[in-house]
């Protein structure tokens, strides 16, 4: 579980921690309070809205956010606690004696309903012209209090200009309300620290350093803040009407490749439950729309394995057998937000970084070469769309040195909001839509039909790290990776906890395979040997482990570490449907995992047609030339300190 | 300096005072004795809020923690206050000696001086009095060569933000941060600068301290009133012929106090800031007292011919300046307040609206985070109140709605 507590507060949100009791039942250890003339008896240190809420009292809330830690500065869950002179904001309010609580008295019902009239006066801007419409919290608290006139007037000219600098992430200040959800987001859950709040009083806004644009800043892109958002003041770099006027070119080639995540979480923006997964729905979706092909990323997640796993496994043999200075442990490089946030915050390390690309950029520039010469389409007149659940993908498929292919490898990154927006504008309900073909067949285009179900689970935190595990026991014990762990589910490296290490001590080995016998001879070296490994998912997180690294600590020794900027991986990335809590991304994590078990095929190395990629077109293999020319990368030294 | 201080004269501060003798004294005290002579002198808090100063230091003694910390707010913000500026730079020997007295009660290692960012022109002569202090050992190590008895003072400069009066705020700000008012609970005296255990007092509070320990705590309650002992000093500015700070017992009437500073004329008096209250003149018998009308000591004199709404919209513009910025109902509800009296100076409201703003304010006064927006609708709820003839009545110089 992502732990609450352990995070660190920013800035005038410090909470009250109290040590909830292990034993509430124990004289002391828990607290009789009386809410609305009823009785209860809670856990010391239960704030009064934790109290409501499980007592199924419903308070309204603004600032407050499930992953983020207590602000108390929206006001609009204040109630009233007997003997206190002012009403008391239930989020912030920790229960430790026993208290006589009202949350329907006059004095509350009319706060709030105050509350609600002043942010709406300076909230500008219309609910129908406004991406969350119908997902606000702003809007939503609106119709719950019957708000019908502005009694307090409604502003009619912006204040602000609206910060669209960032490849990623757009700011419309103009419609933030100041719950401080992105500052603490920001700070705290990602401890990147871009946004704070400038200036006071009236001028009070959410800025960057200086105020600069945030392209200009070292913000990661991860768009954690867009989630956590309740209106419509944070957003992604929208990139809709472009695909459609390819879509609409007919001498255009649209082809879009689809994350796994995306698919595990875009029934949410149908109203549906969290963890139903539509993979044939959407891809029939996307066909109708008018994608001429649709990919599957994981497909390039298999290659990813290839290329990474390769990239390791001489990084292992330099260091252990040439005795060469090799950077070790080796970073996962899958995720572009922690890709920037390294770049920014450790650029002495980017050497440990992976230089295998992001699935997303092998398939792009796979896609310009390998595919328009095999279908003899001129790449020029090929536009590359990924349907992803992120919007550092958007940053990512802007970089400079991503154009390997001669052109740009992926011309936009599209996030799972914004396709289900396509697809609604397509007069298209996702949930009623024919599968795909799937059995014999698969959903997705040839000659990257097949993916593996190592390739799905990267969408969760743990899950590149098992796809390498896969495939790694086998190459170099010869053996079955189900003769070690069931089902072939490596459980050591699944999970929610945020920081995760285990050790694999390799006790035998076998013959090296035929597709990397070019790099090493045998596996000898490695008898006896005990491989190290790490999961880190959120920056926050990630600092930990680096600040570990450059103290020489654990995590230092570790041979390869995965990273993942956002919270619970992928499927928590920034372009997934709003809202996320720890809950909305366990299930959308056992989406992920019960279609991996569902797979014929669950190795990386067993998907026949990134075999055929090596003997066709790759053909010095995995690391070999053309693989270093294509599908691996290099890095920026950014530092903290932009001019 | 020594010239200055000939000329000021009172019962309580300033009264005869010779430098380190509340130390000297305190230190041959136990904790417990001091306390008692606290409590018996029934001080309270002199910034505003009128918290015992007692009860205040008995928790923070009573935290557990091996490092606490006494902070003297110096941040002396409030409008027409400037009582503590006239301490620091004519008596320091009372704040400071009151500071170590309060290190040593509460169990502290260092006190802070929080000293509004205006007054840096007090930075020099407070560290300079200071290294005194030093050199003469009433401060540092082993003080006076009390054993396990050391205390430390650093002058800290505020950077000019109204809201860093607010214990939290200032402690924010101590942080290094933006001085925003925290949640609370948890309290400062158990979890404050650097999360430790910590005292806030006003500057006055600290100066009545040592002449607490001096002539002890019954000695105090002889001055004033049953719930308002001791004396106050009254920052006294505007329409009157003798401004200054004054030092009176608590319970005058603001007849006597309008007086005494040689007012005439008097239409109104904002007592308490601009977050006051503003008296007017058919309640010039009122007292000033925790029991009537409580103060820090603010005392603003308007004669016949100020335009109430004018001094209104003056208080509510430097609220919608000085919010902190981070509670809906102080942020937005000072600008919808300053909006209302703007609509009045033009005759251009309606009675409904105002009073739907007087209920906005009785709103900020609940449910806002901290005490300035609390606070902040004061004056708009009082001066309307109190002066609906003058501003609503086109026939008085007002104007009248639509």
């Amino acid at each position: 579980m992502e732990n609450k507590k352990t995070l660190r507060a920013p800035v005038s949100q410090k909470p009250l921690v109290i040590e909830k009791p292990e034993n509430p039942e124990y004289i002391g250890g828990s607290v009789s309070i009386e809410i609305n003339e009823k009785k209860f008896t809670v856990p010391l240190g239960t704030t009064i809205l934790e109290a409501c809420r499980q007592n199924q009292i419903h308070i309204p809330t603004l600032c407050h956010h499930e992953d983020l830690c207590v602000a108390g500065v929206c006001r609009i869950c204040v109630v009233e606690v007997e003997g206190m002179r002012t009403l008391q904001a239930s989020c912030a309010f920790p229960i430790t004696a026993p208290l006589k609580i009202r949350t329907t008295s006059n004095a509350v019902r009319r706060a709030r309903k105050h509350v609600l009239d002043l942010l709406l006066s300076e909230h500008y801007g219309e609910c129908y012209s406004c991406f969350r419409n119908n997902n606000c919290e702003l809007q939503s608290l609106a119709k719950e209090y019957g708000v019908d006139h502005y009694n307090f007037g409604h502003i009619q000219t912006p204040r602000y200009e609206v910060d669209n600098s960032s490849y990623s992430v757009v700011r419309d200040m103009d419609k933030c309300v100041l719950c401080k959800r992105c500052v603490r987001t920001c700070i705290d859950l990602q401890e990147v620290g871009v946004l704070e709040a400038i200036d006071r009083g009236h001028n009070t806004h959410i800025g960057t350093f200086w105020d600069k644009p945030l392209a200009e800043v070292i913000c990661i892109n991860c768009g954690q803040c867009i989630n956590r958002c309740p209106t419509g003041a944070l957003r992604a770099n929208d990139p809709r009407d472009e695909i459609w006027s390819a879509i609409d070119d007919p001498k255009k080639h649209v082809v879009i490749q689809t994350a796994p995540s995306p698919r595990a979480a875009i029934c949410e923006e149908f109203g549906m439950e969290p963890g139903t997964s539509l993979t044939g729905e959407m891809n029939t979706a996307l066909r109708r729309i008018g994608f001429d092909v649709v990919f599957d990323t994981n497909f390039t997640a298999d290659l990813t394995i290839f290329e990474e796993g390769t990239e390791l496994i001489a990084r292992l043999y330099n260091a252990l057998v040439k005795k060469e200075q090799v950077a070790l442990p080796q970073f996962t490089s899958c995720s572009p937000g922690w890709v920037k946030y390294l770049e920014h915050f450790y650029p002495e390390y980017v050497d440990n970084l992976s230089t295998a690309k992001s699935p997303q950029q092998m398939f792009g520039a796979l896609i310009k070469t390998f595919y328009a010469k095999k279908k003899g389409i001129d790449p020029k007149d090929i536009i590359s769309v990924a349907v992803m659940p992120c919007s550092a993908k958007k940053f990512e498929c802007n970089r400079p040195e991503m154009v390997d292919s001669g052109f740009k490898d992926v011309d936009y990154g599209l996030t799972t909001r914004e396709l289900a927006q396509m697809i609604k504008e397509a007069g298209i309900y996702l949930p009623e839509m024919p599968k795909s073909h799937f059995m014999p067949k698969s959903h997705f285009d040839d000659p990257f039909g097949e993916a593996s179900g190592a390739g799905l689970i990267f969408g969760a935190t743990g899950g590149v790290m098992e796809a390498a595990l896969r495939t790694v026991i086998e190459f170099i014990t010869g053996k079955k990776v189900e003769n070690i762990f069931a089902n072939a589910d490596i459980t050591p490296v699944r999970g929610f906890e945020g920081i995760r290490y285990a050790e694999l001590p390799i006790t035998e080995v076998g013959p090296v395979p035929k597709l990397i016998a070019h790099l090493v001879p045998d596996w000898n070296w490695l008898k006896g040997a005990t491989l190290k490994i790490a999961v880190v998912h959120g920056t926050a997180n990630a600092k930990k482990v680096m600040d570990d690294i450059k103290a020489g600590g654990k995590f230092s020794e570790c041979h390869f570490i995965e990273f993942m900027a956002c919270p619970g991986g992928c499927i928590g990335g920034g372009g997934q449907p709003i809202p996320t809590t720890p809950e909305i991304r366990k299930l959308r994590a056992k989406a992920i995992y019960d279609e991996d078990s569902s797979l014929p095929v669950r190795k990386s190395h067993e998907n026949r047609h990134v075999v055929e990629i090596y003997d066709e077109f790759l053909t010095d293999g995995p690391c070999g030339h053309l693989s270093h020319k294509l599908l691996h990368t290099h890095y920026v030294k950014r530092g903290k300190y932009i001019a | 300096m020594e010239t200055i201080k000939k000329k000021r004269t009172g019962p309580v501060i300033f009264s005869e005072y010779k430098r380190g003798d509340a130390i000297t004294k305190a230190l041959s005290m136990t904790r417990e004795d001091i306390l008692f002579e606290l409590k018996d002198s029934k001080l309270k808090g002199r910034g505003g809020a009128g918290f015992p100063t007692s009860t205040k230091w008995m928790l923070t003694a009573a935290a557990k923690s091996n490092e606490k910390f006494l902070v003297c707010n110096a941040d002396e913000g409030e409008p027409g206050t400037f009582k503590d500026r006239v301490l620091l730079m004519e008596y320091p020997e009372l704040v400071f000696d009151g500071m170590v007295v309060g290190g040593y009660t509460i169990g502290a290692q260092k006190g802070i001086v929080y000293l509004r960012g205006e007054y840096e022109y007090l930075l020099k002569p407070l560290e300079d009095y200071l290294e005194v202090m030093r050199k003469d050992n009433l401060l540092g190590k082993n003080i006076l060569g009390k054993k396990d008895f050391s205390f430390e003072i650093e002058v800290f400069l505020g950077s000019g933000a109204y809201v860093c009066g607010e214990e939290t705020a200032l402690i924010e700000s101590l942080e290094g941060h933006r001085g925003e008012p925290r949640n609370r609970p948890p309290y400062p005296i158990n979890t404050g600068y650097l999360g430790r255990p910590t005292s806030v007092n006003n500057v006055e509070t600290l100066a009545a301290v040592s002449h607490i320990v001096m002539k002890g705590g019954s000695w105090f309650a002889k001055f004033g009133t049953d719930k308002s002992s001791g004396s106050k000093l009254f920052s006294v500015s505007g329409d009157c012929e003798k401004p200054g700070v004054y030092e009176l017992p608590w319970g005058i009437k603001i007849s006597e106090l309008l007086e005494i500073v040689g007012a005439k004329n008097t239409k109104a008096v904002q007592i308490g800031g601009a977050s006051g209250h503003c008296v007017p003149k058919s309640q010039f018998n009122r007292t000033m007292a925790y029991e009537d009308v409580a103060t820090g000591g603010s005392v603003m004199v308007f004669n016949e011919s100020r335009d109430m709404l004018h001094v209104l919209k003056n208080f509510m513009e430097f609220f919608v300046d000085e919010s902190c910025g981070q509670c809906t109902p102080c942020r937005m509800g000072n600008v919808k307040l300053l909006e209302g009296v703007e609509m009045i100076e033009k005759g251009e409201y309606t009675f409904a609206h105002i009073n739907k703003l007087k209920d906005l304010g009785r709103t900020m006064q609940l449910a806002s985070k901290c005490g300035l927006g609390q606070s902040s609708p004061n004056p708009f709820i009082s001066i309307l109140d109190n002066f609906k003839d003058e501003i609503f009545n086109a026939a008085n110089g007002g104007r009248n709605g639509k």
